[in-house]
């Protein structure tokens, strides 16, 4: 649906976009991940027809960005980062105008206009200015403009920006919710928010995209160190650490930091801990005997996977150190 | 076309649910009042217009820039100008949709204050033909200062900087025979035919401005002229077009 080749895009000297290519399938919902100027706004405006390439191909539902950029922004739904809404209009009077201006006519509005309406649940706010709604409420007016007109595409540049935790689930909520039905491209610079949605992730740093795959591939891939949680009854911390570093597997042992001192009191019996094995050296099974040998009790042992703040940072650091 | 109509009912919407409008109408009817009764308040005063159009003429250099200045301006601010270049939409009818609706509002506003014409009717005898020659110019008056108020608008997300720009323009053009009347030869001709309306001699309360002059001049005699008509429709057509060179290269920068 989405279609990148060798998509450059400069401003002036500086270059925003250096040389990207990408597909996006009918159907998928591909995270774009990546810090602050790294040229996620810059792509999606491209792909929007909001701006053109300075080189390269991008199509949309087989529509070239520039050639036939009318066609593109008929089959598209945007929702930019500052969410664009006239706030001296209700909520229907602004979806309905937004509706026309994308081409429905006056009987499709007037039998879509409910439906997205309960869809991004706005009810009991569809006479409230916009001007008056709260953060996630007009995110959610936002989202509905986006779907309003039922494009086959749907962009979102960082959909969870600036609400409140509760909005943000919610708002997450819906955006899977969509995806159940449409070709998205959603930006993010929150990590776990893409892990959660999407099924694909695109990296991008400095203007180049520096991964392209599942979350959990992602995380396998670059895993140089099998993380262990582990939870011994009867063992004293020390006596722990020190015989599971003694094994030639273990790269680290420590207590798990990310419990709080009230439950870690609670929970001394089952001390949680944190090793880090080298990769695919069957470690968990030699840690499992070790504690089992000391006459310990093993109550615990789960392999986590790397998370996205960690892939992230490897991959970033790896492209600092290339250049 | 129907996306011109949309964006035009859009704006006319918006212009009655804000104050704006009313204000503006408000010191349109009290300015173009206060020329019109001093017109005709003198013994033997000519029953006609003429007063009232040099008033009108004279405000909507500030009122029209007014009237524009939140039309692009605030798309930029909102970031809705995002919405509108990313929907099926080319900039032209954005632009002329724009226009139109503000158009509509100076219409009314003229419309609202012909009782002035319903008074000379009642207490004289006015001459017909300059009374209607002298409306069909400040409607064509109307939207080339329209059009220049637009295209300030366009030019940043500060509506101020679109009155000021706009009014800037206009006042310019205004007063270019400050420049032209030290000038000589063909220069000065040509400035000369740049004089948009009423000179500053508007506030000689015997011609009234509009009578020597500036495009103006002929309308509010009766004289309806090709080269008046002429000027006001390009300057119209020229900034509106600017206004959507302005857009076009938005996308670019």
């Amino acid at each position: 649906m989405i279609k990148i080749e060798h998509m450059s895009k400069s401003y002036g000297p500086y270059p925003a976009v250096i040389d990207i290519s990408f597909e996006v399938l009918k159907g998928e919902i591909v995270g774009f991940l990546g810090p602050n100027g790294a040229g996620k706004t810059t792509t999606m405006r491209v792909v929007t027809g909001f701006t053109p390439p300075t080189s390269g191909d991008v199509t949309v539902s087989g529509y070239d960005v520039v050639s036939h950029s009318l066609d593109v922004r008929r089959h598209i739904g945007y929702l930019p980062e500052t969410v664009p809404l006239y706030v001296d209009m209700t909520v229907t009077d602004y979806l309905r105008y937004m509706g026309e201006i994308r081409g429905m006519n006056r009987n499709w509005v007037k039998e879509r206009l409910p439906k997205v309406i309960d869809m991004v649940r706005l009810g009991e706010y569809r006479n409230t200015l916009v001007g008056r709604l709260s953060k996630g409420y007009r995110q959610r007016t936002g989202i509905a403009q986006a779907i309003l007109h039922e494009p086959d595409v749907l962009v979102m540049d960082e959909p969870t920006i600036g609400i409140d935790p509760i909005q943000v689930v919610e708002t997450r909520e819906l955006i899977s919710d969509l995806g159940q039905e449409h070709t998205m491209l959603l930006s993010s610079h929150i990590l776990p928010e893409v892990s959660a949605i999407c099924k694909r992730v695109l990296v991008i740093n400095d203007g180049r995209i520096v991964a392209d795959d599942q979350p959990e591939a992602l995380s396998a891939k670059l895993q140089h160190a099998e993380r262990i949680e582990i939870s011994v009854r009867g063992a004293e911390a020390p006596a722990f650490i020190n015989a599971i570093r003694g094994l030639s597997v273990v790269i680290d042992a420590r207590s798990d930091q990310r419990v709080s001192v009230v439950q870690r009191a609670a929970r001394e019996k089952f001390a949680p801990f944190i090793v880090d094995a080298r990769p695919n050296v069957q470690a968990a099974e030699k840690i499992a005997r070790t504690v089992i040998d000391n006459g310990w009790g093993l109550t615990n042992l789960t392999p986590l996977p790397m998370t996205l703040e960690e892939i992230f940072l490897e991959l970033t650091t790896e492209e600092d150190l290339g250049e | 076309m129907r996306f011109i109509t949309v964006i035009a009912a859009k704006e006319i919407r918006t212009y009655f649910s804000s104050p704006m409008a009313y204000v503006v109408s408000a010191a349109f009817l009290a300015i173009t009042g206060f020329f019109f009764v001093a017109s005709v308040s003198d013994a033997f005063a000519e029953a006609s217009i003429r007063g009232y159009l040099a008033g009108a003429v004279f405000f909507m250099i500030f009122m029209s820039p007014a009237l524009t200045m939140r039309l692009i301006a605030e798309e930029q601010k909102l970031g809705t100008l995002e919405l509108l270049l990313t929907s099926p939409l080319r900039e032209f009818e954005i632009v002329v949709g724009k226009f139109l609706a503000a158009f509509v509002m100076i219409l009314l506003m003229i419309v609202l204050s012909l009782y002035f014409v319903i008074v000379l009717f009642v207490y004289g005898d006015p001459d017909i033909g300059p009374l209607l020659s002298g409306l069909l110019g400040l409607a064509l008056y109307a939207g080339a200062t329209l059009a220049v108020g637009l295209f300030a608008s366009s030019l940043s997300s500060n509506q101020i900087v679109g009155l000021v720009v706009g009014s800037g323009i206009l006042t310019a053009l205004t007063i270019i025979d400050f420049v032209s009347a030290r000038l000589t030869g063909l220069v000065s001709q040509i400035l000369d035919g740049f004089q948009l309306g009423a000179s500053f001699s508007v506030f000689d309360l015997d011609s009234f401005g509009v009578a020597e002059g500036g495009h103006f001049a002929d309308f509010a005699k009766g004289v309806i002229s090709v080269t008046d008509i002429a000027y006001y429709l390009s300057l119209t057509a020229v900034f509106l077009l600017l206004t959507v060179l302005v857009l076009e290269a938005r996308r670019w920068r």
